[in-house]
């Protein structure tokens, strides 16, 4: 290469990042609603408020779709979650977290929580011919929308948002547990530190800046897919439109709304 | 964050069979919550006892009727301790008075539970104890009489017109009293009952079993009461009452033993997701707790005891002898219940994969000795208000 093509290079290839930056974040806006997209009625023109302030919750309703054959199993999400939550580090306590699955010829299914050591890895490590299939299942809070936690919570300190999350309020909850023992996912668990039910909150304090949950953002098969359910653009709507959907216990009416493709019978 | 509880769940991850989710290590209801509906049970079932008296005019009965209700009132005060003490934040716990979440079925405890204790059976107590605490007030030296007087609220008038009155007061609240009564435990086993994600507890049934297990409990523990309270004072017993009050007792864990059967039989029946790990729970967690203390010397062998008590003349001293033997039972086989409810009940995956353990701490706050602590307590409490207030009436010289 010489001095002249090096130049030409570097005249095209600046304006041409700059150009993909900025189509990236367009799409992020659309993703989540932190920078909530104003429609002008004149010229159907998309202009972002600003974030201080002018984030109204009414316009969204989040939910999360998760691509079960996307999923890779390397954590990095529960890595994120703990991190970017103060999470405490021990295995008991988590607010996302992934299961691996396998289903052997006898149709029995192995599980386990790759997140946690136990003795079952070991003996779950038999001989591969009698392995029928195999696949990780990312779990987190549900965030219903008939929530059994919200319900049971004797002082309100657990609520749901108007943009459809179930938050906890730490500094009202009384650390009764009941609603741990309500969710039927057990999402939730007591926080060691705070002494309070703590559980995924979609990273709301992300999210209502226009930002990515950190599991969302961190997962590099994209098997996570964040999104408004009342955004027709949004990659939620999409993923909902393009695959067959399922939510984990159905029956007990919750009315889930993490979204999986391709999930088997066998996931609870 | 304690270090100890820590290490407690890394052990008990060795304990865990199949797979549970990883929030489900730590059992977030222990030996507190155990307590908790064991003791309301006897405050339900020592009241409606002594409402049989008061309503049912069942005679036989009167001789264990204030003790019934002193005993109600000695464990409804403790009630709430264990509770409070569980809590991941005690000092908050007026919230629940303050701003209760009016769908959450553990928010109307504070309610209830004031129902119970300021509408039935203070003011049961009070009609019941008035005239005599003003005879008592009469009779007593100082300090012990103006004790005696601000219990009875200042009230002086023992005539005629006024002792009626009581009396028809205490019929009112009794019949108020019964469903309350009721209400207070068959509510906590409403908390159960209505947590749909556990099939263990998620039964319709669940109220009702709780209340039949509070009446044999609490029916249980005033005969013993009543025969240790007789043997101390070194006072005869008197049979007639203590048959009668066997003979509900009788009836009342026939009643209770049918409920769970038909319970289990209908999840054996039905045989839902669930049945394969509630299965493997009976057999491998609760074997000793379910089947051997709950069922087999809990209701069984105390069941047989009544019966041949019932069915051959015994004289009295061997009677008084099974009926010990069978309350005592009782009261293990009760309390054993409300731990497979409870305990049972966090001891399975609600991904119905695999089954935890449950290690009970036994210095810590919410541990064995606490437990023992708040089991004592109402016995003393009970002791304290036996030596201040008669248990059976006055007669007009103030001698009982």
């Amino acid at each position: 290469m010489n001095k002249r093509q090096f130049l030409k290079g570097l005249i095209l290839f600046f304006p041409a990042g700059g150009l993909a930056g900025v189509l990236a974040t367009t799409v992020r806006g659309k993703e989540t609603g932190g920078a909530d997209k104003k429609t002008e009625a004149s010229g159907g023109k998309e202009t972002k408020a600003q974030p201080n302030g002018s984030y109204d919750p009414g316009r969204h309703n989040y939910g999360m779709g998760i691509e079960i054959d996307k999923c890779i199993g390397c954590s990095r999400c529960v890595e994120a979650c703990k991190t970017e939550n103060n999470v405490p580090r021990e295995p008991f306590f988590f607010r996302t977290w992934v299961e691996r699955y396998v289903v052997t010829k006898d149709r029995d299914a192995v599980v386990e929580s790759i997140n946690v050591k136990s003795k079952i890895s070991k003996e779950m490590l038999q001989d591969d011919s009698e392995v029928l299939r195999s696949f990780f299942v990312p779990k987190l809070c549900n965030q219903c929308a008939n929530p059994p936690c919200v319900q049971v919570c004797p002082v309100g300190a657990t609520f749901s948002t108007t943009d459809g999350v179930v938050l906890v309020d730490s500094n009202r909850c009384i650390g009764c547990r009941y609603c741990i023992q309500a969710c039927p996912y057990s999402a939730r668990y007591l926080n060691p530190v705070t002494k309070t039910a703590d559980k995924c909150t979609f990273c709301y304090h992300r999210v209502v800046k226009g930002l990515l949950p950190a599991c969302v953002e961190v997962c590099p098969t994209q098997a996570r897919i964040f999104g408004d359910l009342k955004s027709k653009a949004s990659r939620l709507v999409r993923l909902m439109r393009m695959n067959k959907i399922h939510v984990l216990k159905p029956s007990l009416n919750t009315d889930p709304k993490v979204y999986y493709a391709q999930l088997d019978g066998e996931v609870r | 964050m304690n270090p100890e509880r820590i290490q407690d769940l890394f052990d008990l991850l060795g304990q865990v069979t199949g797979f549970i989710y990883p929030n489900e290590i730590e059992i977030h209801w222990g030996i507190l919550i155990v307590v908790y509906p064991y003791v309301t049970g006897l405050v339900a079932g020592a009241f409606i006892l002594a409402s049989l008296v008061k309503v049912f005019k069942v005679k036989e009965v009167e001789p264990t009727y204030r003790l019934s209700l002193l005993t109600a009132l000695a464990f409804l005060l403790v009630a709430p301790l264990p509770l409070l003490l569980h809590l991941g934040h005690p000092l908050r716990s007026y919230e629940i008075f303050l701003t209760p979440n009016l769908t959450s079925a553990m928010a109307m405890f504070g309610f209830v539970y004031a129902w119970y204790l300021m509408a039935v059976l203070l003011l049961e107590l009070w009609f019941e104890y008035r005239r005599d605490l003003i005879v008592m007030a009469r009779d007593s030296a100082f300090p012990m009489n103006w004790f005696y007087r601000a219990l009875s609220l200042f009230s002086t008038d023992i005539s005629e017109e006024a002792v009626a009155f009581d009396r028809k007061a205490i019929r009112a609240i009794t019949i108020v009293g019964i469903p309350s009564a009721f209400l207070l435990h068959g509510y906590v086993g409403f908390i159960f009952g209505s947590v749909k994600a556990n099939p263990w507890w998620s039964s319709v049934l669940m109220p009702i079993v709780f209340l039949m297990s509070a009446i044999v409990s609490g029916i249980a523990l005033v005969v013993f009461l009543y025969m240790v309270l007789t043997a101390i004072r070194n006072e005869p017993i008197n049979m007639r009452c203590l048959d009668t009050i066997v003979s509900y007792l009788f009836y009342a864990v026939i009643v209770d033993f049918s409920l769970e059967a038909l319970d289990f039989i209908h999840r054996l029946y039905q045989s839902e997701e669930s049945v394969k790990i509630l299965g493997t729970l009976i057999t491998n967690k609760l074997f000793m707790s379910l089947l051997v203390l709950q069922i087999l010397l809990g209701m069984l062998i105390p069941l047989g005891i009544l019966v041949v008590a019932r069915a051959w003349k015994f004289n009295e001293d061997m009677r008084k002898l099974l009926y010990f033997a069978s309350v005592i039972l009782i009261q293990v086989g009760i309390f054993s219940t409300r731990w497979n409810v409870v305990i049972g009940g966090q001891l399975f995956s609600k991904s119905f994969r695999g089954l935890m353990g449950y290690k009970m701490e036994v210095m810590g706050i919410e541990g064995l000795l606490t437990a023992l602590i708040l089991l004592v307590m109402p016995f003393l409490i009970l002791a304290t208000m036996v030596r201040l207030l008669p248990t059976q009436k006055l007669d007009s010289t103030g001698a009982a």
